[in-house]
Formats: structure tokens, sequence, C-alpha cells
């Protein structure tokens, strides 16, 4: 439970169809910010527990008659989530640390913790969806998209595996964001919304550049920016610092100006080099998926037509998966996609059917 | 909570209810007799003549003299004051700044410690402690040295309810000229303290722990003793806890105190039969369970446990689904399952140290509680055992 609408209507729900319900609050790791004026102070930090956000998931649980413990997960979710994080940055990628989050932090530390109070069931407040399909002696469960297409979150949710489905519970995800609203009024719950935002939890007011630096210091080294022609055409200030058809902030000289706008293509690692090229040059249908991870448990006896999305609000595109030996996957778009990005995630759909994804590990 | 659920109370170590004779000597207190004891006039007169008498109950309660008694907020900060006062004292007066401790304290006195040493310059040596929490008095006498100002050692261990040789600590303390100090917040309601027979110093107490009212504490300052106040304002407890009194508090301080002596004779052997049954029980049906802490020299209401490969929190939990309220014992509020420092000076194993346990028994526990823990724990830890041993 967050405290906000989603996860506390997830509890309400249950409650209402009879479940004994238990909420849990997660404390997760923040950089602890020296006091002074204008810090924001230690406790703030992490947005998803702040102090005021366990007060209002603490009233909730109160209120629909639950107990109710924040556990702390501090230590693990620096390992788990942050360091890979941080890491990733350092070998010229742009990870999303949500993955591991939803893997190793909430389908694997509070699953753990829940199955340990007795639980059956880990309900969390996911726009997504799970079908269950029976056939012969073998169960199947399917990871769907929630209904509400605009609210989806499913794609964060790829990582998931037969056992992670066999025990969750997305009890929001058969309903719109509205629904879920109107049903937060029903049950006399607040539904204000919690102060949406792009920035990741750990994130001390969104600044990942100074964090990086702060956690990681040494980690960006400036080097230059070259066209694709190979010619050094202005200096970058550390690769950690861009990201795949990122526009704003590049550092060209005026002579080397050019008449197009220039995007990022490419970050060079072995040369430590930000690669630049025009709107026309940016995109690939090509995309390599090491290590993917299939919901069924199992990869396709061979290429499938699907579809995927390379980042989580870009736009779903028709692909061939084909699986290669080893576990990793080549996808083949039909058309060019202009922003897929080495440390992203890749999520296969079929329909509304989650069929799995990975981490990209090659635009080409 | 509204689930009918039956709820078992056995965290009496970490707060009591207030006894009703209590209640009722605080109510008046709360409403018509509400002069601050500091006021020259008549309403001031009638609260201090309560703050008074209860100065009085409570120092003879304790074998003290009711000038040597000082009200303080809480337990917390009745060993804060204790130690602070000392060890400035003891610097002003140029005696040197050697600190003797253990590493089995509260952490009311570790971090104060902690404190002293890391930003005030004073220097804190801990003592080793055997395997049942208890510190050698031998090892206190050879610890001391010529700049000797202050030991602090507990009277009984919050976490795995070990009594402290503190009579014989106090004695060689004494002997040396050094001041002595005792955190003594778990004891009233089950043994008699006594400061004269256990030769301390500054003693702590906290009213909460004994039946009285939370937001109360007592500090015993043996006359003489140097000390600094490190609350300044007015001149309030003989000068030694700046800030008007909390006069209801400690008029139930007074209650709370002559309710436990009366209770105490009856209520200690009561409650050390229960003990040892829930004892008895649980190592009979858990697997990979010890008792922590010594096995009969310990707290009479108070049952510490260790499970192998078990988080004591999460075990905390899984009881309170079951009703069940207890404690692993330590205030432990700082981050993931982290095994107790006191655990683990005591050389326990650390995957034995994730799992501390403490049942603590009070006046109302009853036979059929402890047979519902008894019936309800061995399930609890078998899955927790299973569900974190899983993934």
């Amino acid at each position: 439970m967050s405290g906000g609408v989603d996860s506390s209507v997830a509890a309400a729900l249950l409650v209402e169809r009879g479940y004994e319900v238990i909420g849990i609050m997660l404390r997760l790791w923040a950089e602890q910010m020296p006091a002074g004026p204008g810090s924001p102070g230690k406790e703030n930090a992490n947005r998803c527990c702040a102090p005021e956000a366990v007060a209002d998931a603490r009233a909730i649980a109160r209120q629909l008659g639950i107990p109710f413990y924040d556990i702390h997960a501090e230590s693990v979710f620096k390992e788990k989530v942050v360091d890979p994080w941080i890491k990733a940055y350092g070998e010229a990628t742009t990870p999303n640390p949500c993955f591991n989050c939803n893997r190793s932090i909430r389908f694997g530390f509070l699953m753990q913790r829940a199955l340990a109070l007795g639980a059956d069931f880990l309900a969390t407040g996911h726009y997504a969806r799970i079908a269950i399909t029976r056939e012969d002696a073998t169960t199947r469960y399917r990871l769907l998209k929630g209904v509400d297409a605009k609210k989806d979150q499913s794609y964060v949710l790829h990582v998931l595996g037969q056992r992670d489905l066999a025990r969750a519970m997305f009890p929001c995800g058969d309903f719109t964001k509205q629904q879920v609203r109107e049903m937060a009024r029903r049950f006399g719950l607040p539904t204000a919304e919690r102060a949406e935002s792009q920035d990741l939890c750990f994130l001390t007011e969104g600044d990942y550049r100074g964090f990086l630096l702060r956690q990681a210091p040494g980690i960006a080294t400036p080097g230059p920016i070259l066209n694709t022609r190979g010619e050094v055409i202005g200096r970058h200030e550390g690769l950690p610092f861009y990201t795949i058809g990122q526009r704003r902030g590049l550092n060209i000289a005026p002579q080397n100006a050019h008449a197009e706008a220039l995007y990022v293509l490419k970050l060079d690692a072995a040369q430590n080099a930000v690669i630049v090229g025009t709107a026309d040059e940016l995109g690939t249908r090509q995309i390599l998926v090491r290590r993917m991870h299939y919901v069924s448990g199992a990869p396709p006896a061979g290429p499938i037509r699907c579809s995927a999305k390379v980042r989580y609000k870009a736009r779903e595109a028709a692909c061939t998966l084909a699986p290669l030996p080893g576990g990793d996957a080549q996808i083949t778009f039909d058309e060019a996609q202009r922003d897929a990005t080495p440390g992203q995630g890749l999520v296969a759909y079929d329909g509304d059917d989650v069929l799995g994804g990975g981490v990209i590990a090659r635009n080409a | 909570m509204t689930s009918a659920k039956r709820r078992v109370y056995l965290d009496y170590s970490a707060t009591t209810p207030v006894a009703p004779e209590v209640v009722q000597a605080i109510t008046p207190f709360l409403s018509e007799t509400y002069g601050n004891p500091a006021s020259l006039h008549s309403y001031g007169r009638d609260a201090a003549a309560a703050l008074d008498e209860a100065h009085q109950v409570v120092g003879c309660a304790i074998g003290a003299r009711a000038s040597e008694i000082v009200f303080t907020g809480c337990g917390t900060e009745s060993d804060n004051l204790a130690l602070r006062g000392a060890a400035f004292a003891a610097r002003q007066q140029g005696r040197g700044s050697h600190i003797i401790s253990t590493p089995t304290e509260h952490h009311a006195v570790e971090a104060t410690l902690h404190q002293l040493q890391d930003l005030f310059g004073f220097e804190v040596t801990l003592l080793p402690v055997d395997g049942c929490g208890r510190v050698d008095p031998d090892d206190v006498r050879r610890a001391i040295r010529p700049d000797t100002i202050l030991v602090s050692v507990m009277m009984a261990n919050n976490e795995v309810g070990t009594l402290a040789p503190v009579a014989e600590i106090g004695r060689i303390c004494h002997e040396r000229g050094v001041v002595f100090h005792t955190d003594a917040v778990q004891c009233p309601a089950y043994l008699t303290i006594d400061v004269e027979e256990m030769n301390v110093d500054l003693l702590a107490l906290s009213s909460h722990k004994f039946y009285g009212p939370k937001g109360i504490g007592v500090l015993y300052i043996r006359d003489g003793t140097p000390y600094i106040s490190m609350q300044t304002g007015g001149g309030h407890e003989r000068g030694r806890r700046a800030g008007t009194v909390n006069v209801p508090g400690a008029v139930g301080t007074a209650a709370a105190i002559k309710y436990v002596a009366a209770q105490r004779e009856a209520q200690a052997p009561r409650l050390r039969h229960l003990r040892d049954r829930l004892i008895d029980g649980i190592l009979a049906s858990v697997p990979d369970a010890r008792v922590s802490g010594h096995p009969q020299d310990r707290l009479p209401h108070h049952a510490s446990f260790v499970f192998k490969s078990v988080d004591g929190e999460t075990l905390l939990m899984a009881l309170d689904v079951e009703g069940i309220a207890v404690s692993t014992g330590s205030a432990c509020t700082s981050g993931d399952p982290e095994p107790s420092p006191v655990l683990l000076a005591m050389g326990v194993p650390r995957e034995w140290a994730l799992g501390g346990l403490r049942v603590s028994l009070g006046y109302h526990t009853t036979e059929e509680e402890i047979d519902y823990v008894i019936e309800r724990l061995p399930r609890c830890v078998e899955q927790v055992r299973r569900a974190t041993s899983d993934l």
C-alpha cells in the first residue's frame, strides 16, 4: 500500500470480496541528503514512503479494518535496484530500474514476506490482469494488459513468470482509472492523487545527473561528440548524461552546427563517444534482447508475429520475434523504431497478452 | 482493528496498561488541582504538596530520600540526563573522561555514550559479556583506570532479560570512587530495587513499564553525586531538570510504584511459573529454538528466544496476524533485518541472531493465553522459515 488511490482501492475491493487482507508498505532506499537550508530532509527523499504516505496508508488500512506493516527494504532495494541501475549507466545504457524492482523487490522480497505472514496471494494496485487457462492437467497463467489502455502497466510487469502470477492479484486491472476513482469515492477512501511524476522514486527532486555523480563519482568522463562520418563536432560531459533520441543539451561547436537538428544516435562506450545524426538517421528495425523472459516460461518454437514496444510510453508496433539459441531474441520491427535504447525494456504482446520481454542489448 | 479475532498482549516489557488505582490518583490533577507547583499561590501550593508527596513515595520505594528523586519525561531522558550530567560534571572537575559500559545496553544508554564519545571526546570502554549477556564484575574492576569517571550497566536487559550483578559492580565502583549508573527501567514491577543495596548513584525508571502513565520517568541521583543538568532553564527539581514537572504523571508514578510494591510478591512467582511453562512448551515444539539470556537469573516475566534462520520482525508480523502481540525486544527502527547487536555481543551466531523474539508477561497474563502462544507460535515459525527459504 502506498497511501494512493490504486493500492487503497485494490485493498478495499479484496476486503469487500471477503478476503482476509494484510496491508504492507515497503520502505525503500533513498539518498541521504545532508541537512541544511533547502535540503528535502532525509525522510522525504523517497517519494514512495515519505512520512505522510505512511500515515495515509496506515489510516486507510485502519479504515478497512486490516493490519498494516511498513517493512524496511532499504538495503535490499539499494542492492538489487539502485546499484545495478547505476552500474548500467556506467555501461553506456539507459536503464529502467522498475524491472529489477518488480522482479526482486515486489515479487521477490515482498512476496516472501507476504507468504511468511501466511498469505496466499500478493495483490498490488497495478493496472494489469491475470487470466487463468486450464488445459488438461496444466494450469497456465497469462498476464494481460489492464482494461484502461492509458493506465496499462503490464509493461513493467513483463518480468513476472508462472509462479509469480499464480500468487499475484491486480484488482485494479479490470477497471479504468475513472472507475477506480469512483470506487474510491464509494469506499470513502481518499481520491486525491499523489503528485504523479515520471521521475524515479529514489531520485531526490528528479535530478539523476547529480545523483549519479554523488553516488558514483567518476562515472562520467567527458569525451567527443562525433557525427556519423566519425568527425569530432563537439564535446559531451559523460555518456550517462545522454540517451538515444536526445536533441537538447548537445554541446556542438557553432561551426559544426547542422542545418538540420541533430539527435543522439548511439552511445559508444569503446570510444567514450556520443554519436549524433539527423532525424532520418535515427531509428532501427532490428533489436537484440539479451536473455528474453517469457511469461509462459518457455520461448516459442520459432519466429512469431507479434507486437512490441521499446519504452513504457512508446507505441506498440508490429514485429517478428525470433528466439535465438541461448535465450536471446532478435526482434525485427516492420517499421523503424525511433527511440529504441540499450538498457530500456522491450516488451512483446500478442493482443492483450504479454508474451515477455527483456533488456535491449543492441539497437542495430 | 475490527477483526473479531482473539488478541493476546504479551509485550509488557514494551508497555503496560495503567492500573485503575493509578488512573484514579491522576484524574484530579488533570482538572481540579491544576496549579503549577512552582507558583507561589494556593493553587501552586496544592500541586507542590502533591509533587512533594510523589517524591517521598518514589524515594521510599527504592530506598532513597525524596530529595534524590527527579521526575523526567521518560526513561530515555533519565538515562540521557544521568550519563551526560555525570560525564560533563567530571570533565568540569578535571577528573577524567573514561566511561565503562557494556555492549548490551538499551539504546538510551548506548546512543548517548556513542555521542559522548564521537562528538564530545569522552572515551568509552565496552566490556565483554558472556553467552547469557552478563558482564563479569572482575572485568569492571580491571577496566577501571585513574581517569575513569562513570560506569553504566543495566540492571536487567530489555532484550534477553538477564539480570546483571549490579550490587557487586556498584561496590567495586564505590571502592574506586567511580560514579555508577544503572538503567532499571525493566524492573520495578517484578523486582525489589534498593539503591543502597545496589550501591548505585544514578538510576533510571519509566512509569509506563510498571502500570503507570507514559510521558514520565524517574531519575534517582544519590546526594553528592557530581551532576550538571543537561536540561537548563528554571530551577525545577532542585536544579536538576528544568521544566515544569508533569504533576499528574508524578502522582501517577507514585501510585504505580505503590501498586507494584503491593502486587510484586504474589505476581513474581506466578509469572515465573507461566514463563517457564511457555519456555518449555516452545522448546519442545519448535525445532532449532533456544532461549536467549540467562535461563534462571532473569526477569521473572521475561522469556526470550532465538530461532535459527528466522527473521524476527517477519515472525512478529506473522504472530500479529494471529492476534499475538510480542516483540523482538530490541528497538529495531533503523532498517532492514539486521542481527541484534545484543545477541551478537553474546556470541549468538548470525543465522540465529536475526530471529530474536521476546515474550513478556504481565499481571493480567493468564495460563490460557500462554497456551494459545504455545499452540500458534510453532506454526508461525514454520511458515516464516518455509516462505523465506523458498526463493
